[in-house]
Order: C-alpha cells, then sequence, then structure tokens
C-alpha cells in the first residue's frame, strides 16, 4: 500500500470544499436568471428537460403546460386518476415532496434523478422562501418559486413558460385562464352582494370541517363570490358544531366527503338545513384532481364553473360537460367522451 | 377540607347538575329558556312543544347526545385515572399509562388512512386501545421476577412509544391536504360530531367498564398495599389486578373512539375527587365518576359555546387542567396516601 502524496491530498480537499462555487460561476454566464413570484433571481440553463415537481400543485401546473417535462409525481397517481392523464405520464413514478406539510423526498434521490429545475407552487411566505434558498444552495439546482394563487395563475403560467422555455404554450394557457377568471368575475360582480347564496364548506366524514376566511380550501369559493357562513373569522381549516351550521343555516352546502352527502340528506339533526331543505347540497367533482379545494392548483380553474352554476344557476347556462371535455383537452392534453365527463361530473369514484 | 362520603358526593353531584343546567341552557344555535322548558316539558306530558322544530332538533339530536357523551367520557376517564393512580401506587398516573390512548389513536389513523367511514373509523379506535394494552400486559407478564407492576408501568411506557411513532409515521403517509386535518382534527379530541347513534355502541363499553370499577371498590384500597401485605388479607391481587386493567381500558379506549384524545381527566379529577372524600376507594370512586362527568360537561361546554369555531377538547382540559393540577398539588399533598 503506498500513501498517497501530501500534495494531491491536499489539492483534492481544496477541490472537494471549491467546486459548487465554481460551477455555479460557470453555469451563472450562459444562464438566464429569470424572478420568480418571490422575486427570487432563478438561473435557468438553456435547455430544460427534466423537472422536479415540489409538489402536488407544481406537479399538476407542470403537467398541464408541458408534461414531458414532468419527473414524476408527489404521490403516484391512483388507477382511476389515471384514466383522465396521459398513460405515459400519469404513471410515472412517485418521488415524494419536498415542501410544504413535511418532506418525503430525499435530496439525494432528487439529485440522482438529475433534474434542470425544481417547482415549487404555492404560498411566496418567508418560510418557503428561505426552503428554497436552501435547497437551491445544497444542490445547486435551480429552485423556482411560483405564486400558487388561483387569481394569479395566469401570471404564474407566463413565468412556468419562460422557465422552462414553453412560452407560447404558457402565453395559451394564460390567456385561457384569465379568460376564464373574467367571465366568472364579471357574472359574479352583476350579482348583488345581499343575494349572493351563504355558503357552507363541509369537509370530512362528519361535514364538521371547514374553511375559515382567506383559507386556502375555500379559494374558489371567495373567488365566486359565495358568503362563506364561516368567513367571520380567518384563518385554516376549522372544526364547527353542528349546532353551529344550523345557527349559519347555509343556504347552500359545497361538499367534498362522499359518505358525508350520502348521510346528511337523511340525518334528522341536518334535516332543518335551508340547504339540506331546498336539495342544495352539492358533491364536489374530483377526477382526475379535484374540483375544489385541493390540490390547490389549476385544477380548480374547472371547479369555477361547477360552482357558478352551483352557487348561481341560470347565470351560467352553459353545459358543464361541455366546458370540461373542453377543458380536459387542453389543460389535461386527453380528449374525454361525453359519457367520461358525465362520470366525473357525479362526483362519484 | 375534607368531606364526608355523603358531603363529598354531594358537592360532585352539584358540579354535575350545574354542568347539565348550564350546557342545555348555553349553544351557538339561540334557544330560549323558555323553549328549552316547553321542549323538556313536551317530551314529559308527549304533547306538542309549540317551538320550532330547529329549537327540538338541536335539543334533542345536538346538545342532548354531547351531553350525554361528555358526562360518560368525563366520568369513565375519571373512574379509570381513580383506578390506575390506586393500582400503580402513583398519583401522577393517568388512564392511558398502558398504551390505551395510544393505541387507539393508532387505530383511528389508519381508519383515516383508509378513508373508512366514521363508525369504522371508531371500531378501529376501539379495538386499537384494546390490543395495545392487550399486548402490553402479554408482553409484561412474560418478564421473570421483579416487580410486576414496575414492568407493566415500562413496557406501557415503551408501547406508547412506539404507537405514538407509528401515528407519525401514518401522518408522514397521509395525503396532507384531506387525511393529514382529519388525523390531526380527530386526535386533538372533540365531541362536536356526536350525534344520538353514536351514544349506544359508547354506552356499552363505558357502562360495563364502569360498574366492574365500582363494584371493585372495596377490594381497591388493598391494591394500595405491597403485594404480600395485601395477600395476607386475603385479597388476590393477581386478578383483581387484571380486572381492573380489563375494565379500565375499556372504558378508555372507548372514549377516545368516541371524543378523540382526551388528556388531563383522568389525571386531575382523582385528585380532585381524594381533595373531597379522602383516598378511600369505596368513597372515591363514585364521587370520581360524578365529579368527572360534570368536569368534562363544563368543559365541553365551553369548546362549543366560545367561538363559532371548535376550541378542540384535549387543548382546553390540558390548558385548564395543567395549572388546577398545580395548584391542586400545593394545597392537598398530604391527602395521598
Amino acid at each position: 500500500m503506498t500513501l498517497p502524496d501530501r500534495r494531491r491530498v491536499l489539492a483534492g480537499l481544496a477541490a472537494a470544499v471549491a467546486p459548487i462555487p465554481g460551477i455555479a460561476q460557470e453555469t451563472v454566464t450562459r444562464e438566464a436568471a429569470i424572478r420568480d413570484s418571490a422575486g427570487r433571481p432563478v438561473p435557468v440553463p438553456a435547455a430544460v428537460a427534466r423537472v422536479f415537481p415540489a409538489g402536488p400543485p407544481a406537479a399538476i401546473l407542470l403537467y398541464t403546460l408541458a408534461p414531458d417535462l414532468l419527473l414524476g409525481w408527489p404521490r403516484a397517481n391512483r388507477p382511476e386518476e389515471r384514466a383522465y392523464l396521459l398513460p405515459d405520464v400519469g404513471s410515472r413514478p412517485e418521488v415524494g415532496r419536498l415542501t410544504g406539510r413535511g418532506n418525503t423526498a430525499n435530496l439525494e434521490v432528487v439529485l440522482q434523478l438529475k433534474p434542470d429545475l425544481i417547482l415549487d407552487v404555492g404560498s411566496t411566505a418567508a418560510t418557503y422562501v428561505s426552503l428554497a434558498d436552501r435547497v437551491q444552495g445544497q444542490t445547486g439546482i435551480p429552485y423556482a418559486l411560483l405564486d400558487g394563487r388561483l387569481d394569479a395563475a395566469a401570471q404564474t403560467y407566463r413565468t412556468l413558460g419562460q422557465l422552462v422555455r414553453r412560452e407560447r404554450e404558457g402565453a395559451e394557457l394564460a390567456a385561457y385562464t384569465a379568460a376564464i377568471l373574467k367571465t366568472v368575475g364579471e357574472r359574479v360582480a352583476s350579482v348583488h352582494a345581499e343575494r349572493r347564496p351563504r355558503t357552507y364548506y363541509a369537509r370530512g366524514p362528519r361535514g364538521l370541517e371547514t374553511g375559515l376566511a382567506g383559507s386556502i380550501n375555500v379559494e374558489s369559493i371567495e373567488i365566486m363570490g359565495a358568503r362563506n357562513v364561516a368567513g367571520e373569522r380567518r384563518g385554516g381549516l376549522a372544526t364547527v358544531s353542528l349546532e353551529q351550521v344550523l345557527a349559519w343555516d347555509p343556504e347552500v352546502i359545497v361538499a367534498i366527503d362522499l359518505d358525508f352527502v350520502a348521510t346528511v340528506r337523511s340525518d334528522p339533526a341536518w334535516a332543518s338545513v335551508t340547504a339540506v331543505r331546498n336539495g342544495r347540497v352539492h358533491l364536489a367533482p374530483k377526477l382526475p384532481f379535484g374540483w375544489v379545494d385541493f390540490p390547490p392548483s389549476v385544477n380548480r380553474l374547472l371547479g369555477l364553473w361547477w360552482l357558478g352554476k352551483v352557487l348561481y344557476g341560470d347565470l351560467f347556462p352553459e353545459d358543464l360537460a361541455t366546458i370540461a371535455r373542453d377543458f380536459h383537452a387542453r389543460f389535461y392534453h386527453l380528449p374525454i367522451t361525453a359519457g367520461q365527463a358525465s362520470q366525473i361530473l357525479a362526483g362519484r369514484g | 377540607m375534607q368531606l364526608g362520603t355523603r358531603g363529598g358526593l354531594a358537592v360532585a353531584g352539584v358540579v354535575l347538575l350545574a354542568g347539565v343546567v348550564v350546557a342545555f341552557a348555553l349553544g351557538r344555535y339561540p334557544v330560549t329558556l323558555i323553549d328549552l322548558v316547553q321542549v323538556l316539558a313536551a317530551k314529559l306530558t308527549g304533547g306538542p312543544s309549540g317551538v320550532p322544530a330547529v329549537a327540538e332538533t338541536v335539543i334533542w339530536q345536538i346538545r342532548g347526545p354531547r351531553v350525554v357523551a361528555a358526562v360518560l367520557v368525563g366520568a369513565a376517564l375519571s373512574v379509570a385515572g381513580t383506578a390506575f393512580q390506586g393500582l400503580f401506587r402513583n398519583p401522577l398516573v393517568s388512564p392511558d399509562l398502558l398504551g390505551a390512548s395510544s393505541g387507539a389513536a393508532l387505530g383511528t389513523v389508519i381508519a383515516i388512512y383508509f378513508s373508512f367511514g366514521v363508525l369504522a373509523i371508531q371500531a378501529s379506535a376501539f379495538a386499537g386501545g384494546l390490543l395495545a394494552v392487550a399486548l402490553v400486559y402479554l408482553v409484561g407478564s412474560t418478564m421473570r421476577g421483579g416487580d410486576t407492576v414496575l414492568v407493566l408501568v415500562l413496557t406501557g411506557v415503551v408501547a406508547g412509544s412506539l404507537f405514538g411513532a407509528g401515528v407519525g409515521l401514518m401522518k408522514y403517509l397521509a395525503d396532507p391536504y384531506n387525511q393529514l386535518p382529519a388525523m390531526t382534527f380527530w386526535l386533538l379530541g372533540s365531541l362536536a360530531g356526536t350525534t344520538a347513534s353514536d351514544l349506544l355502541p359508547l354506552f356499552g363499553p363505558i357502562l360495563a367498564g364502569t360498574v366492574v370499577l365500582l363494584a371493585l371498590r372495596w377490594r381497591m384500597n388493598a391494591m394500595s398495599l405491597p403485594e404480600e401485605e395485601a395477600r395476607a388479607l386475603g385479597v388476590p391481587t393477581g386478578p383483581l389486578r387484571i380486572a381492573v386493567v380489563a375494565a379500565a381500558t375499556l372504558v378508555t379506549a372507548a372514549s377516545v373512539a368516541a371524543a378523540g384524545i382526551v388528556g388531563w381527566v383522568g389525571l386531575v379529577v382523582p385528585h380532585l375527587a381524594r381533595f373531597l372524600v379522602g383516598p378511600s376507594f369505596p368513597r372515591l370512586l363514585p364521587t370520581a365518576a360524578v365529579l368527572g362527568g360534570g368536569y368534562l360537561l363544563l368543559i365541553d361546554t365551553v369548546a362549543r359555546t366560545v367561538s363559532s369555531v371548535e376550541v378542540p377538547l384535549g387543548i382546553l382540559t390540558a390548558v385548564i387542567g395543567s395549572p388546577f393540577f398545580i395548584a391542586l398539588l400545593r394545597k392537598s399533598h398530604r391527602t395521598w396516601s
């Protein structure tokens, strides 16, 4: 066994300490820096071929814009979800999530997947900005943090288009998104505030979890101008008592739990609620991704039409199945039949 | 201050009665006292109440079941806590010592993970609690020699930590948008969802366990003695211990299934009861049962009335229970033993 030359060891050590700034220096010169939604400059390589989604909203947003770039899904899609996605993309592997509530992705695995870009979509609060900076510094992979709010979706599409060099597709989806938001916004604005239905958003098997004012869970309900009965307080998700729901006496209940909707119609305790008496308890569709609440990404755009019909009826005369088919062809890249559309609208699965 | 059997029980009874009156009178849905009396009178006479149907629904379908559930859970946890404190000769013991709560919590989160319905979630919680304690008892009893009570306690601590890790794992794997909040809310403890149909499956185990514990109260004084002395007095400590553990586990698991994790009640109420009537079990257990029912009922009434959003019961019992407990320790350290 020969001892290594001391000078070579020192050189190796120096190289081990130094290389990351060196490489970063080199790449920055041939990269364009694009500012993300948090105002961070993100150095993006000339060609982006592989993108790691930090969480479900990022995966869905990227899938709608450039499905071929998506490395995998934070959570593997279920068979019933895959039926409405491009077969080769919908079945890509589970890679875990990098942000949000708890990491499940391993940074070494992320590196092994050799992404050109890590994409995170959601809150741009300081927590997520610092997380983005940390991961970018640690891995040397550009990390873009984009605004996940629904009313910022058009701008988010344009920024993502620039980031992944798909400006044309980004602009198209941005225009379509802006058109949806403008149309529903104008129609809702025409309804006097007093005449907008008092709405209760029911989550959980008992229907007693709800979203307070400003929570991401009721963002689309708020965009649709409904008066959220739980909106007197700001916050996130909370549990309420059935007595409180009776006191609020909502005119419309938007629910996401199949079991709850099935039982609420026959439950004597709920019988006196106006929404139940008038048959205005509505189960939100959830395929391939939730229409109203989660994941909080562009999938909720389609849900705005559904909410429009549920909340305002005649004001939204369009046929939902037709709209859903158009949306699926544009955003999910896979046309669906009229039968599939009505199946999705039934909310089961 | 120690009152006799009658005096202490009377104080506990007054707390319970006051709790029931306040709980029926208060709530987020406005029901006037006159309406309340009319609804109750109509039920007694069988005639029409003349009160809007909603008020009747509130009282019979929502507030009533919740009041009953709060009393049952409070009484059950207090009796179980009292029995455990005697059995393990330690005033810092609560009924989840042997893993009943953490096992039930694991059962709950597994059921939520697989998107079961409410009834199946409750059944899974109940089964998880029973299985956990059975496992602890089996493992504990295979150990040879030494203080068996000590071995049981240590096994319980280990199991509780292990099941806690299991809960953490299920939360980690859960869907962060839907299942994770559901798990969190469930484990924080709440009676918000109690319906009339929940009461029957809750009644059964809680009543059975509480009756067993109350029936054994004459023998429990001997448990606080060293094992040899108890045997010398003719008390079969082994079977008695199994019976107490089984009954306490039954009621604890049923309570978690119905209300989630409600800590502190099983720890604080036994001390309160001991403060009232002293440490002798024949007097202590009934007092703890009645007092515990009233105690949790009052706390639950606060939880559901202070704001439009429910305050999680487990948080409120801890916030109220811990300073209460400290104050009690300062005053009553002599009433133990």
